[in-house]
């Protein structure tokens, strides 16, 4: 037992070897954030274009007039913009940000922050269009026969509806989105798991460190998912 | 001035390429004042022709003046019109997420840019009238569908608009809860409001329209005073209609 505590200091009191790890959680943290915020405010444009375009495509081909030729070459542009990003894995996406795009760049985790953030866009978009298609087309109608026009019928009557339709699958894709940037290492981002193979390397300890890089993952995704739990019982009360 | 209200001239409405001709040249006026109860069979295209009145489906061919303004043309304002339509629908379609209050202030504030409390005021005077003033803060879930209705009523009317559409307000609604709301309608009218309603309700039709619209298969067969349509139908059609729905 003493040998194991003497273990434990080696690995992560000696050179203060602890503070690479809570780097890593922190920086684990700021990707999935920023990633998550990039994402939502991409995903509610495309959805929001893509519905758009598949629920008024008839009438304005018959209203006539530019708009329909401009909605529909912005609707194709988000088509191949979610099937590049959903076909391809999200560490080339990733090195491709960081080797190409922005090859420049000091600091890795902005350009993280982008390449998830670009990534989780293309997923949010999608959750989001099935949450816009899952309001009743009623509400559409009525918001329409106020006077208000797309845009404000969207804002403030469809939006908030189908953000409270789709806010557990949200929270999941944020769950999601955590373990996913373990693979930000590969363009030399000290996130959680970098810094448990930093560790493990200094160390020639693989046992002790990786196992706490997992159960870190693990404790911020259980607590997570019984939040998200808990929202959803709460929601479904407010229901009826 | 033109004491029409609503002018619709030649309105045609096909789907699917034209296998299917909901409207097959529809004239007619709403003049100002009155109110107007489209009856027909089933699919003969009445919500068809109260939902082209604002425009909710877009016509074929065909033209609906509103105010004298050509609201089928390209470069209309349709938002504009519509602030000056109310509509009020079968499943009422009121917002869930929102109270009754706020249901009624949303678009009088961000269309109209009225204050809070103005709207406020506005739509609890309009509570008042229809006795659910003291549900004000309830969500649309806790109301029966009578109240929903209602509300569905008074919400089109803190607009202030100059017409108000009905298409089968009480069709989705139990029996004993049909009559609060026709009751509603019956003071609308009584007030003056113009109206055109889509209804089954044939004693309303009686009692309440100033003229009476018989549609089947996408065009009018026969139009008159409910004395007209009810007590000397013409039309083979009007006649058979009105052996069926009234017993
Ligand atoms: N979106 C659509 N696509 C194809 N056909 C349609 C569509 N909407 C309506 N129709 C058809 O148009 C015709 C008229 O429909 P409409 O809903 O106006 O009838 P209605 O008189 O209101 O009938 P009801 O009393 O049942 O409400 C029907 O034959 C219907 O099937
Ligand atoms: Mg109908």
């Amino acid at each position: 037992m003493t040998e194991f505590i003497e273990e434990l200091k080696f690995v992560f009191l000696d050179d203060n070897r602890y503070k690479l790890l809570v780097e890593g959680f922190f920086n684990t943290l700021k990707i999935t954030a920023g990633a998550l915020l990039i994402g939502v405010v991409i995903g509610i444009v495309v959805a929001a274009i893509r519905s758009s375009y598949d629920k008024n495509k008839e009438t304005m081909k018959l209203r006539g007039g530019i708009g329909y030729r401009v909605l529909a070459v912005i609707n194709a542009i988000c088509k191949v913009y979610l099937t590049v990003i959903r076909g391809t894995p999200v560490v080339v996406q990733l090195m491709i940000c960081y080797f190409i795009v922005f090859v420049s760049a000091q600091d890795g985790v902005p350009v993280a922050i982008f390449a998830f953030g670009i990534n989780s866009g293309a997923y949010v978009a999608e959750i989001f269009r099935a949450g816009i298609m899952s309001i009743d087309n009623g509400q559409f109608e009525a918001g329409r026969s106020l006077g208000f026009n797309y845009f404000q019928t969207m804002r403030y009557i469809i939006i908030p509806q189908m953000f409270k339709a789709v806010l557990p699958t949200l929270c999941n894709e944020f769950i999601a989105l955590i373990k996913e940037t373990s693979v930000a290492g590969y363009v030399g981002v000290s996130d959680l798991t970098k810094s448990g193979n930093v560790i493990a390397g200094r160390t020639f300890e693989y046992f002790i460190p990786l196992l706490t890089v997992a159960a870190i993952y693990l404790i911020i995704v259980s607590l997570l998912t019984s939040l998200v739990g808990k929202l959803e019982r709460r929601l479904r009360k407010s229901e009826r | 001035m033109n004491d029409n209200i609503i002018e619709v001239k030649g309105l045609k409405k096909h789907y699917t390429g034209g296998a299917v001709r909901a409207l097959d040249g529809i004239d007619c006026e709403i003049r100002r004042g009155e109110v107007v109860v489209i009856v027909g069979p089933s699919g003969s295209g009445k919500s068809t022709l109260l939902r082209s009145l604002n425009l909710l489906e877009v016509p074929t061919e065909g033209q609906i003046l509103f105010n004298g303004a050509d609201i089928t043309a390209p470069k209309t304002n349709i938002n504009k019109h519509r602030q000056k339509m109310g509509m009020v629908f079968q499943h009422f379609n009121l917002f869930p997420n929102m109270n009754i209050i706020k249901n009624m202030t949303l678009a009088p504030t961000k269309i109209l840019g009225k204050s809070e409390a103005d709207a406020e005021k506005q739509a609890e005077e309009l509570l008042v009238k229809v006795g659910l003033v003291d549900r004000k803060e309830a969500y649309p879930s806790q109301l029966s569908g009578g109240q929903k209705q209602r509300i569905a009523i008074v919400r089109a009317l803190c607009m202030e608009p100059e017409v108000m559409l009905f298409d089968e307000p009480t069709s989705a609604l139990d029996p004993e809860m049909v009559g609060e709301v026709l009751d509603v309608m019956q003071d609308l009218a009584k007030q003056g409001m113009t109206m055109v309603v889509v209804t089954h309700e044939m004693g309303f039709a009686k009692e309440v329209a100033d003229r009476v619209i018989f549609m089947d298969e996408g065009v009018i067969i026969e139009e008159g005073t409910p004395d007209d349509i009810f007590n000397n139908p013409q039309s083979e059609r009007l006649k058979s209609f009105l052996s069926k729905v009234l017993i």
